[in-house]
Parts: structure tokens; C-alpha cells; sequence
């Protein structure tokens, strides 16, 4: 039995540069950034400064009835505006699926945020100083007192996917995964091998997550992964550049709707796109540390394009190697960004060189659990549009990472096929072949 | 429609319980019907309705010792949660007979490129007197938290690799480091659906090729301040009485039932293709022969409430049935998640009456909250691992607390022999994900 071909028929997003698809992609292509100094909390004396935060964006006029959706946490809130705009583009707005025990949802979606204020607070007022600990019931009754129910409930990370499904009565197999930065990738991937399975007709899929956040900021200045670069802050996410410093945290989401061919010609949708492989792999090296050969990365994508049926050695008719886009995952980092490199040339070779790999990453930043699913959008606009987007900010080539990143600027390039990759902090990385539909 | 996938089965389990380490004790104290729920000891949570959860006992489980030599060191970045993850992982892959890099002799017998790892995990909680040791350095002259200062110096106070120990991944991150799994690997954060999801993951990546074996399952502790606090927000807690009897509180599918205490617990197990498990000479314990997923439309949104109709969870079990080519009447017992939690008990009467009909009272329920509590993303596959016994011991364990229970035969009962040939596992999650998957005896 030959498995049936999956099809993307709605996308949208939710991201530091926008709230719509096309005027974040032109924002894209124009190598425009989304970050500034952080306005959540008071970062001033951070040794990182800056995101790229979401906005002027407000829910309501994404949903049916906000009121459904009074509790939702910043990143529930996303995903609801993101997922309200592939719901609408994939037709289901006027003509819901039929069965929506068909229909499931598998998200890359992040833990909410904590409720700072009163967390601290409790903490603090339950932290004995002689004994070094927190009082117990100290802490119940200051936390008691402080604390909203709906509040703490929204911080589980399955509650994205509870507002989508509430919101577009999707009643399927439904799934959270949360591999770090790979998770939205993962999702996609794993959707598209439900469907592929024949356990739903339609999937939707993607991440969302934000981790500005009192704590977020804490914890990744603490490993040392973000840019603490001073100045200005649209030129600190510099991706393949010999000054990298590290990644810039973003936050949003992005969502796709994924069905089988036959169920969208059966009720008329238009194919965007097609995912043809999808690759999975870990490390299985250091909690810290990406494996220094890129080994992992490599299985993945290698695992993508052997499901996708495709050579990564071999050239097409105009002459070009098979792929004719990679979305890096490009964190910005020392170790990610030569790593990747090493893995793009182990699975590639030769052609390697040949095929246009940037970071969206240097302009919207890293959405985390949600970067790979914004960064798969990306690769079916430029499919569309036969345009990839730029990696922002490189301005000091790095002699070691010698591939075509696309500097600066975006550039027309007939594109076809496209890989993109996402390796997530503690060893998990996936790829994913998303390629021109042809009928 | 679905496609032809290669059979799977178990051929290890390991759980991590309030009985201590091992899929044997936790069984032995089931059949002997005993309670692991007992007063918190690491707080005094006598600030909240109960103070009784279902911890492990200290002393019963300890991570170094069950990690090999070398990687002890890294025993000091895992939460509590990765502690469970990884001596459940052990446990069950010594049951399985399976080499790994973690067993420092011998050769290895599963290629790691074909071993894959799925995981489910829960909000882990950052432990409260070490995050707040540092806070307390950042405060103002007001005495209330301040940013700059934080910023300044005060997170200098937390090491660096703090956040890692709380990240939902790292238990499959350190579980896979440890058994070398390079294959397919993910973490599922679907609260108390976690583990049965990633076990129904690890199912369809071994059936469709991707692995051969896969450590599967999950781990949480809520048995710390915010996991009693959101435990009790979402009214999962019973209140107690001073003096009440902590093993006779959580009574499933009573009328008097009057909810849960928060728990811990792991629960792994290594999954493989039938056919490279008989030919590396394993002994499968039960064949994982059928599963499924869907998702309950909340009334309330967020699924603190479930459905009560059940159709969501009928819906998971009736694709686990139908995954295994059966009918509801081939089912010989059924682990529910069966909390005690009325809302919830509702949901799953409401599901297992529609499910089996007219046979529905006379289908026999084991019931693991009393004696469990509320293991978060543990919950699942620790049912799984009891299952297995249930089929390999064809015995089923005994029900404690539970008078009455209308409809459903659930009440308190010695445990006993049984033909036990399939069984049935499902657990609904707060959220509204339900999985279901049936293990079948190897004939």
C-alpha cells in the first residue's frame, strides 16, 4: 500500500515582526528586525537587555468568543491567532471538517508563564534565613493568598493545544511535545506521520512559546547562550557571523494545517505545499553540549530525505543539488552554528555549498519550542514565491563556515524543495522536506 | 485506513513508585493491598487541605546508585523528575536483558542508532529552597524582590546550569546519554496522558521502522509546593481530617469518594519489534497490540473539568480496540486512571459504560490511586508496567478502600487468580488528551 500524500493547506503566525502572514514575510525579505529592549519586566541590569517581543497583538479578534478564552496565557493567546489563520486559509472557517474525531492536533508548545510576581512572593515570604529553607506552611498560606487557579493551570504546557482544540473542535489524536527548540519541528513531523498512518485526515500543527520572562532570561544568562551585546539591539542575533555572540530571544507561534491529498481535493482546498520527510534523531551525547560532529543533525536530515526519496548527492537537470533551501536552525551561537555547518556538509558534500542556508532566526529572533514551526512557513512562502530570506547581521564572514547563508539580503532563486532543520538543547534534532505541490 | 506496521511488544518494565524501585515491589504491595500515601516529608504541607501525598520513601530509591560510575557526577542537575526517569530506565532495561553502554561490561545489543526513547513529563517544579536562596539575595530595602539587583548580581547566586534540571526534555535527554538511544526520540507534555502517549508513540516509530526498541513511558513528582498548589487548583485534592487514615483516602468509583493526593512516580518500559526481540532469544512479557488517542471537547476550556459524557475517552478506547483488532468483549480487566476524583471518576464511568455496555459492571477495574496517588506523566506507564504483571502473573491485584461502587466492579477485593489475556489502560489528562493502548498475552 503506498502511503498517502500530505499536503499543507493553511499557515499562519503570530511573531515579533507581525501578526499576518505576508506582512511578516515582506518584513522578512526586507531583512527587518524585531528586536528591542525588553519591555516585560524591568531587564535594565541583565546582562541581556533586549528580545524580540510580540507586539501590539490582541486575541480577540482572532476567536469566536473571547470569553472561552479569558484565561489564556500569552503563549495560548498565540497559538489561538496563529491557528485562526490556518484554520481560515485551509477553508474550515466556512466549511468545518466533517468528522472532528479526524481532525487532531500535535503541538510543539511551551509552559506558560509563571505568575512572577506572586511566585517570588510567596517564596519569599516563606524563606526562613536561619535554616536556609521555605517554610511549608508559610509558603501554602502567602501563595493561597496570592495566587489564581486558572492562572497556575494555564502554565501546563498541553493547554495551548486545550484552547485550539476548544476553539476549532478538533477532537483527534492530540499531542504536545516539548524538545526544546526542536519541539515545533518534531510536531509537523510527527502530525505528518499520523496522518501518513491513517490515524486522522487532518492534522494541525505547530509551536508556540514565549520565555521572556523573569526566570526564561534568567536561565539562559546563566548558560551563557544568549547575546549580551552592547549597542544596538537589531544587530545582535548574528548568525554565521565570526562575531556571534548568541541567540536573541523571540516568542510567538506559528501553525500550519497538514491533510492528505485526497481529503483536500475532495472538498476543494489548494495544496500550498507538500511534506514529503521528515527525520528524527538525538544526540545522546552531553546535557550541555551539541555532539561535536554533528552527528545527530545529520541523521536527521539524511532520514528526511530518504523518506523524501531524495539523493542529497545528486544534481537536478538545471544542475543545481536537490535541495534548493535550508532553514538553519542558526541560533547565533559559537557551537550551533559551526556544528550545523559540519552536519549541512557531512549530509551534502560537495553540493553543500550550492544550496542557500539562512537564519530567520537574525531578524525575529528564537521562538524556542515555536522556532521551527515559523521557519517551516518560511520555507513554503519561499517555495511560493521563489524568494529565500536573508540571515541579518552577517558582516564578518567566519573562515570555518564556508556555505552560501545568504548575507544580508534576500534573494530570487527558483525554489522547489526545501529542508528545515531544528536541534533542540538536550539533543533532539529533526528535518524536515517540504516541496513544491505538483499535482 | 491504516497501514501495516510491525507487531510490538514489552520485554522490560521498571517503575519508580512510593513501593521504591522495581515493577516487583511495586507489585507485591499491590497484591498485598497496601498504600504508599503518607504524610509529606519534605515540607509540611499541613497550609493546604491535605497533607498527605504519595512520595517515594527516602532511602527507597537513590539516582547514584542506580547510574553507572561515570555519570554520577550529573546526578546533581536532575530534578527530581529526571531522578525517576532515570531509575525507572535502569530498572527496565535490566528486566529487558538488554546491553547498553550503561552496563560497564559486557558488549552492547542494541545498535543505538536503532534505539529510540519517548518520554512524558510534566511542569516540573524548580526546588523552592534553592531557587529561593538566591532570590532572597535581590531584595529591596522594602524587603520585596528587586529586578535590578537580580539582574546585577542576585541570579549570579543560582548555577549556571540551573535551568537545565527543569527543562521537560532532560529526562529523555539524560535517560538517552545514558543508554546511548541516537534513534527517534521525544518528550511528551500532555499531563497525565504523557507517558501512555509517548507509549503510543514509541509504538508507531518501531512499527513504521524508524527503531527497533525504545525506552517509553514517563515520570513526575508533584509532590512539592506548586505541584500540591496546582493539584489543588484543579481540584484533584481531597481534604483530610487531623487524625483520618492516609491509606483509606483515595477511594475510585466510590460514592464517597472525595478526590486524590498528589503523587510520584516513574514508570519505563522498553518496547521492540517482535521480530528483533526473538531474535536477540527476549522473552516478551505482553504484546503492546493496540493503541489510541483523541482529544475531549472541555466545557470549561482548560479540562479541569472532563467531559462528562466521556465520548472523548470512549473515542481513545475505541481506537486502541480497534488498533488491536478487537472488540470490547475480549477486554479481560482494565486499569483506569481512576482518581477518586468524583468529576473525573464520572467521565470514566460515562466512558466505560459506553465502551462495553451491558458488560460494563462486570468488567474487573484495578485501581491504582489508592495505593499511587496522582503520578502526573508517571501515571500511564506505571499502569502499563502493572498491567504486564497482571498478565504475566494472570493475577489480578487487590482493590482497597472503595465500598459501593455502583455499576462497576470496582469495590475493595483481595487480589486473585484471573485469565488475564488482554488488558485495557487509559488515562484522560487534565486538558482533555486521553490515550488508551491494550496489551495482549503472547500466546
Amino acid at each position: 500500500m503506498t502511503a498517502p500524500r500530505i499536503v499543507v493547506t493553511g499557515i499562519g503566525w503570530i511573531t515579533p515582526l507581525g501578526h499576518d502572514i505576508e506582512g511578516v514575510w515582506r518584513r522578512l525579505l526586507a531583512a527587518e528586525s524585531g528586536m528591542a529592549p525588553i519591555t516585560r519586566f524591568d531587564a535594565r541590569t541583565f546582562p541581556t537587555t533586549f528580545a524580540a517581543e510580540v507586539r501590539g497583538y490582541d486575541v480577540t479578534g482572532f476567536v469566536k468568543d473571547a470569553k472561552v478564552h479569558a484565561t489564556a496565557g500569552l503563549n495560548s493567546q498565540f497559538a489561538l491567532g496563529a491557528a485562526s489563520q490556518a484554520w481560515r486559509q485551509a477553508g474550515f472557517e466556512k466549511a468545518p471538517p466533517r468528522d472532528p474525531r479526524r481532525v487532531g492536533l500535535y503541538l510543539g508548545a511551551g509552559e506558560g508563564v509563571l505568575d512572577t510576581a506572586n511566585y517570588v512572593g510567596a517564596n519569599l515570604d516563606a524563606w526562613d534565613p536561619a535554616t536556609g529553607t521555605v517554610d511549608g506552611v508559610k509558603w501554602a498560606r502567602s501563595a493561597l493568598a496570592r495566587m489564581a487557579p486558572a492562572r497556575e493551570i494555564e502554565q501546563e504546557p498541553n493547554m495551548p493545544l486545550a484552547h485550539l482544540a476548544r476553539e476549532f473542535n478538533m477532537r483527534g489524536p492530540a499531542y504536545n511535545c516539548l524538545t526544546a527548540c526542536a519541539a515545533s519541528t518534531q510536531a509537523i513531523g510527527e502530525a505528518f506521520s499520523i496522518i501518513r498512518r491513517g490515524d486522522a485526515d487532518v492534522m494541525m500543527a505547530g509551536g508556540t512559546h514565549t520565555m521572556i520572562h523573569l526566570l526564561g532570561v534568567t536561565g539562559f544568562n546563566r548558560l551563557t547562550a544568549l547575546s549580551e551585546r552592547k549597542g544596538d539591539p537589531t544587530e545582535a542575533s548574528r548568525p554565521f557571523s565570526l562575531d556571534r555572540g548568541g541567540f536573541v530571544m523571540g516568542e510567538g507561534s506559528g501553525m500550519v494545517i497538514l491533510e492528505t491529498l485526497e481529503h483536500a481535493e475532495a472538498r476543494g482546498a489548494a495544496p500550498l505545499a507538500e511534506v514529503t520527510g521528515y527525520g528524527s534523531s538525538c544526540d545522546a551525547y552531553r546535557i550541555t553540549d551539541i555532539q561535536p560532529e554533528g552527528r545527530g543533525a545529520a541523521v536527521a536530515m539524511q532520514a528526511a530525505l530518504h523518506q523524501a526519496g531524495i539523493d542529497p548527492a545528486s544534481r537536478g537537470a538545471d544542475g543545481r543539488p536537490p535541495v534548493h533551501y535550508i532553514s538553519a536552525h542558526g541560533t547565533g551561537t559559537k557551537e550551533n552554528d559551526s556544528i550545523e555547518t559540519k552536519a549541512v556538509k557531512r549530509v551534502f558534500g560537495e553540493g553543500a555549498r550550492d544550496i542557500p542556508m539562512s537564519s530567520i532566526k537574525s531578524m525575529m529572533g528564537h521562538l524556542i519550542a515555536a522556532a521551527g514551526s515559523v521557519e517551516f512557513i518560511t520555507c513554503v512562502l519561499a517555495i511560493r514565491d521563489g524568494m529565500v530570506p536573508p540571515t541579518r547581521n552577517l558582516k564578518v564572514p567566519d573562515p570555518e563556515l564556508d556555505l552560501d547563508y545568504v548575507p544580508n539580503a534576500a534573494r530570487k532563486v527558483p525554489v522547489d524543495v526545501c529542508v528545515s532543520n531544528n536541534f533542540g538543547f538536550g539533543g533532539q534534532n529533526d528535518s524536515l522536506v517540504v516541496r513544491r505541490f505538483v499535482p | 485506513m491504516p497501514r501495516q506496521s510491525r507487531r510490538v511488544v514489552i520485554t522490560g518494565t521498571g517503575t519508580v513508585t512510593p513501593f521504591g524501585l522495581g515493577t516487583g515491589a511495586l507489585w507485591s504491595a499491590l497484591c498485598e493491598g497496601r498504600s504508599g500515601i503518607a504524610p509529606c516529608r519534605t515540607f509540611d504541607f499541613s497550609g493546604f487541605p491535605t497533607s498527605f501525598v504519595a512520595q517515594v520513601p527516602e532511602g527507597a530509591f537513590d539516582v547514584k546508585a542506580v547510574v553507572p560510575k561515570s555519570y554520577r557526577k550529573a546526578a546533581k542537575v536532575m530534578a527530581r523528575d529526571i531522578e525517576l526517569a532515570v531509575g525507572a530506565a535502569m530498572e527496565a532495561m535490566n528486566e529487558a536483558g538488554l546491553q547498553t553502554k550503561a552496563h560497564e561490561t559486557g558488549s552492547v545489543t542494541i545498535p543505538p542508532e536503532r534505539f529510540g526513547c519517548h518520554i512524558g513529563a510534566g511542569l516540573i517544579a524548580a526546588e523552592e529552597n534553592e531557587l529561593t536562596s538566591a532570590l532572597a539575595t535581590a531584595r529591596g530595602a522594602d524587603g520585596a524582590f528587586d529586578f535590578g539587583a537580580w539582574g546585577g548580581e542576585g541570579m549570579k547566586n543560582l548555577t549556571p546550569l540551573w535551568m537545565l534540571k527543569y527543562l521537560p526534555n532532560m529526562l529523555a535527554c539524560h535517560v538517552t546519554i545514558i543508554h546511548d538511544c541516537q534513534g527517534p526520540s521525544n518528550t511528551i507534555t500532555c499531563a497525565e496522558a504523557s507517558s501512555l502517549l509517548s507509549i503510543g508513540e514509541s509504538m508507531r516509530v518501531i512499527g513504521r521502522g524508524d527503531a527497533d526498541a525504545c525506552i517509553s513511558g514517563g515520570a513526575e513528582s508533584k509532590t512539592n509546593l506548586m505541584g500540591m498548589m496546582r493539584q489543588h487548583y484543579a481540584r484533584r485534592v481531597a481534604s483530610t481530617a487531623p487524625g483520618e487514615d492516609p491509606a483509606t483516602v483515595v477511594r475510585p468509583f466510590a460514592p464517597d469518594a472525595k478526590g486524590c493526593v498528589p503523587g510520584e512516580g516513574g514508570g519505563l518500559l522498553v518496547l521492540e519489534a517482535m521480530e528483533t526481540a526473538k531474535a536477540r532469544g527476549a522473552t516478551p512479557l505482553a504484546e503492546l497490540a493496540g493503541f489510541g488517542a483523541s482529544q475531549s471537547f472541555c466545557p470549561d476550556t482548560l479540562g479541569v473539568e472532563p467531559e462528562p459524557d466521556g465520548q472523548g475517552i470512549a473515542d481513545a478506547i475505541e481506537a486502541a480496540l480497534a488498533d488491536a483488532g478487537i472488540g470490547p468483549d475480549a477486554v479481560d480487566a482494565v486499569i483506569p486512571f481512576g482518581t477518586g476524583v468524583p468529576m473525573l471518576d464520572r467521565a470514566e464511568r460515562a466512558a466505560l459504560e459506553r465502551v462495553f455496555g451491558a458488560r460494563a459492571p462486570k468488567v474487573p477495574l484495578v485501581t491504582l490511586a489508592p495505593a499511587i496517588g496522582n503520578a502526573g506523566a508517571g501515571n500511564g506507564a506505571i499502569a502499563a508496567a502493572v498491567a504486564s504483571r497482571c498478565i504475566t502473573e494472570q493475577r489480578l491485584p487487590a482493590r482497597i478502600n472503595t465500598r459501593g461502587a455502583q455499576g462497576l466492579d470496582a469495590d475493595a477485593c483481595p487480589a486473585r487468580a484471573a485469565k488475564v489475556d488482554t488488558v485495557l489502560v487509559f488515562t484522560p489528562s487534565l486538558g482533555g488528551q486521553n490515550a488508551a493502548a491494550v496489551l495482549r498475552r503472547i500466546a
